[in-house]
C-alpha cells in the first residue's frame, strides 16, 4: 500500500517563470512529512507535482524526476489519471461533491472508469472508508444526505474518506485544516496519526505546532524574494528541525523570528 | 436568494399629534432614504410585471369566452367545437417544440462544454460570439432559410429515410416532395433556440467551482469523467432552466413555422409526410387577417391555450429543479 517517494532535481515552471528550484528529497513509506515555509514559497506547487495536479494550472510544467517506488511519474507515456489514482489528495478547503450523497461521495473515485462494484461491496467499502476517516459514527444514519449537509470538519474527513476509498499509495494534504476550527483540526490530526500506519502522507501546513505534532520529518521551504524561485532549505527529522536546525533561516522561521 | 422585506414592527395605533409618546418597545429600525428608494423601485418593478401579466391574462380570458360556446358553423374546417379545433394545434405546437428541444439541448450542452472545457481560449471566445450572433437573426430570416435552403437540402435525406427506414413509425411514407415537414420546422426551431441554451449553459459551466473540478481530477478522473461528476450535476438546474427558456421560444415561434409548413388540422406523429400539424402561434398568424366575428375569439382562445401550456411547462421545470434542491450545491 505505502510507497517511497524520491524527488530528483525537480524544477517547476509557470510558463517561463521558475517557481520552484532543484528539489531533492526522499520520503519514506509510512511516515508523515510536513512541508512548512512562508506563503508563496512553492510548497503547495511542489506538493501538486507529486500527483501531477499542477498540470491543471495552465502553463505549469516540471523538469526532473519524481519516483514512486522507482517508477518515474514523469516518464514518457505515464498517464496522469493513473498517477492520481495512486496518489490521493486532500485540499485546503473541504470539497465534497454537493450534488452527491455522502455515500456516493465516498464511492466517487471507485466508480470512475466504469468500474463495477456490487452493492454489498460498495456498502462495505463506504463503511470501511468512513471508519478509516473517523466519520462513520457521525454520518451512518444519513448516508443519503447531500455531501454538503455536514459541518466543515466532517466534510474534510469525508474528503479524506473519499481519497482513501480508492486505496492510494500516498496521501497528499494541502493545508487540510486551515479552514477548520480547533476541534475539527484535532480530529484530523488524530486521523493522520492513524492513517500513517497504512499510507505515506505528505502535508503542507502553515501551523508550526501542527507540523511538530503530526509529522516525522519536516521540510522547510523558503524564497529569497518576490520573483525568485522557491527552494528547499532544510529537510530533516521534525525534532531536529524544531530544536536544532542547521540553517539559520529555518531557526528564524520556526521560532517566529522570520523576516 | 431573495428575501422579502419585512415591514418594521411599529405599533399600529394612531399616534395623537402633539402628545409625546413613550418610545415603542422594540426600537424603530432606522430607515435610510437610499434603502427606501431602492426597495420602492424594486417593489414597483415587481408589481409592474404582475400587472402586465394579469392584463394579458384578463384580455385572453375575456376575449376567449365566446369561443368556448362557438357554433359549428363559425369554426373553420371539420371541427365541431372549439376543443376539437384546438387539439390538433396544441399537439402540433408541443410536438414541434419537443422535436426542437430533442435536437437542440444535447447539441447546446456539447457546444457549451467544448467552449468551456475543451477549446483553446481564443477559439472559445470567437465561437461564443458566433453563437450569440445566431440569437440576433430575426425569425423571418430563419423561415426563409428553412424554405429556401434547408427544406430542399434535407428532402433527399427524407426520401432515403422513408425508403430504407419506413418501417419505423415516425418515418412512414409517403415522403414530402418539398421537404417542408414538421421535422424541418423542428430543425429550424432547434437552430433558433440553440444560442440561448448554449450561452446560458456556458455561463453555468463556467460557474462550476474549481474546487469540485480539482476534487474529481485528484481522484483520478479523466476530463470527461470530471465533467460527468462535477460539471454536469452542478449545472443541472441551470441546464433545465436554459432548456425551458428555449422551449418557451420554440412554443411561441410564429414566423418560421408559418413560412415553412403548409399546414393542415391533423394530429400525426410522422415526421416526413407533406401533411403536418400546425402550431398555435403560426395558425393565429395565418388566419388572423381574414378572421371576423367569433373567428377572432376562437384564435384568441387558442392563444390562451398556448399561455396555459407555457405555464404548465414552466411549472414542471420548476418542480424538476426543486426536487433535488438539497443536492444543488447552492448551500
Amino acid at each position: 500500500m505505502s510507497k517511497r517517494i524520491e524527488v530528483k532535481d525537480l524544477k517547476v515552471y509557470y510558463s517561463s517563470f521558475l517557481a520552484v528550484e532543484d528539489i531533492n528529497l526522499t520520503i519514506e513509506p509510512r511516515t508523515v512529512t510536513a512541508f512548512i515555509g512562508p506563503s508563496g514559497c512553492g510548497k503547495s506547487t511542489f506538493l501538486r507535482t507529486l500527483n501531477r495536479m499542477h498540470e491543471v494550472i495552465p502553463g505549469a510544467r516540471v523538469e526532473g524526476e519524481v519516483l514512486i517506488d522507482g517508477d518515474n511519474l514523469y516518464a514518457q507515456g505515464v498517464d496522469p489519471v493513473l498517477v492520481r489514482r495512486q496518489v490521493g489528495m486532500v485540499f485546503q478547503r473541504p470539497n465534497p461533491f454537493p450534488t452527491m450523497s455522502i455515500r456516493d461521495n465516498v464511492l466517487a473515485g471507485v466508480k470512475l472508469n466504469n468500474r463495477k462494484i456490487t452493492k454489498t461491496d460498495a456498502d462495505d467499502l463506504v463503511e470501511k472508508s468512513l471508519r478509516g476517516a473517523n466519520l462513520w459514527n457521525e454520518v451512518k444514519d444519513r448516508l443519503e444526505k447531500p455531501g454538503s449537509s455536514i459541518s466543515g470538519g466532517q466534510q474534510q474527513r469525508l474528503c479524506i474518506a473519499r481519497a482513501i476509498a480508492v486505496s492510494p499509495d500516498v496521501l497528499l494534504m494541502d493545508e487540510p485544516c486551515s479552514a477548520l476550527d480547533p476541534i475539527s483540526t484535532l480530529a484530523i490530526e488524530d486521523l493522520i496519526e492513524e492513517l500513517k500506519n497504512e499510507y505515506t502522507i505528505v502535508i503542507v501546513t502553515h501551523n508550526m505546532q501542527q507540523a511538530s505534532r503530526v509529522s516525522d520529518r519536516t521540510a522547510f521551504f523558503n524564497i529569497a524574494g518576490t520573483g525568485k524561485p522557491g527552494k528547499l532549505i532544510e529537510y530533516d527529522d521534525t525534532n531536529t528541525i524544531f530544536t536544532q536546525p542547521s540553517v539559520q533561516a529555518t531557526e528564524d522561521y520556526v521560532s517566529g523570528r522570520f523576516g | 436568494m431573495t428575501t422579502t422585506a419585512q415591514p418594521p414592527a411599529t405599533p399600529v395605533q394612531p399616534v395623537s399629534p402633539g402628545k409625546p409618546e413613550v418610545p415603542a418597545v422594540p426600537p424603530k429600525v432606522v430607515q435610510r432614504p437610499g434603502d427606501r428608494i431602492f426597495s420602492g423601485s424594486t417593489l414597483a418593478a415587481g408589481i409592474l410585471i404582475l400587472v402586465t401579466l394579469a392584463a394579458v391574462a384578463i384580455f385572453l380570458v375575456a376575449q376567449s369566452l365566446p369561443a368556448f360556446t362557438a357554433d359549428e358553423s363559425d369554426i373553420k374546417g371539420d371541427a365541431t367545437n372549439f376543443l376539437s379545433y384546438v387539439w390538433p394545434l396544441v399537439f402540433g405546437t408541443v410536438w414541434a417544440a419537443f422535436i426542437a428541444l430533442v435536437i437542440a439541448v444535447p447539441l447546446a450542452i456539447m457546444v457549451a462544454l467544448f467552449i468551456t472545457h475543451y477549446a483553446p481560449r481564443r477559439l472559445a471566445q470567437s465561437l461564443g460570439y458566433v453563437i450569440d450572433l445566431l440569437a440576433a437573426v430575426p425569425s423571418v430570416v430563419y423561415g426563409l432559410w428553412g424554405i429556401g435552403v434547408l427544406a430542399p437540402a434535407v428532402q433527399p435525406v427524407y426520401s432515403w429515410l422513408v425508403e430504407n427506414m419506413g418501417w419505423f413509425p415516425l418515418f412512414a411514407g409517403p415522403v414530402s416532395g418539398t421537404g417542408r415537414t414538421i421535422l424541418t420546422v423542428g430543425i429550424v426551431l432547434a437552430v433558433m433556440i440553440l444560442p440561448i441554451i448554449t450561452s446560458l449553459s456556458r455561463e453555468i459551466f463556467l460557474q462550476t467551482p474549481k474546487l469540485h473540478e480539482e476534487a474529481a481530477l485528484a481522484l483520478g478522473a479523466t476530463r470527461w469523467e470530471m465533467i460527468t461528476i462535477a460539471v454536469l450535476p452542478f449545472g443541472r438546474p441551470g441546464i433545465v432552466s436554459a432548456s425551458m427558456l428555449g422551449l418557451g421560444r420554440a412554443l411561441g415561434e410564429t414566423m418560421a413555422v408559418a413560412m415553412v409548413l403548409s399546414p393542415s388540422l391533423i394530429v400525426s406523429l410522422v415526421l416526413l409526410q407533406s401533411q403536418n400539424p400546425n402550431t398555435i402561434a403560426a395558425n393565429i398568424a395565418l388566419n388572423f387577417p381574414e378572421a371576423h366575428g367569433v373567428g377572432v375569439n376562437i384564435l384568441i382562445a387558442s392563444g390562451l391555450i398556448l399561455f396555459v401550456i407555457t405555464f404548465v411547462v414552466n411549472f414542471i421545470s420548476r418542480a424538476i429543479v426543486d426536487r433535488r434542491k438539497a443536492f444543488s450545491g447552492a448551500n
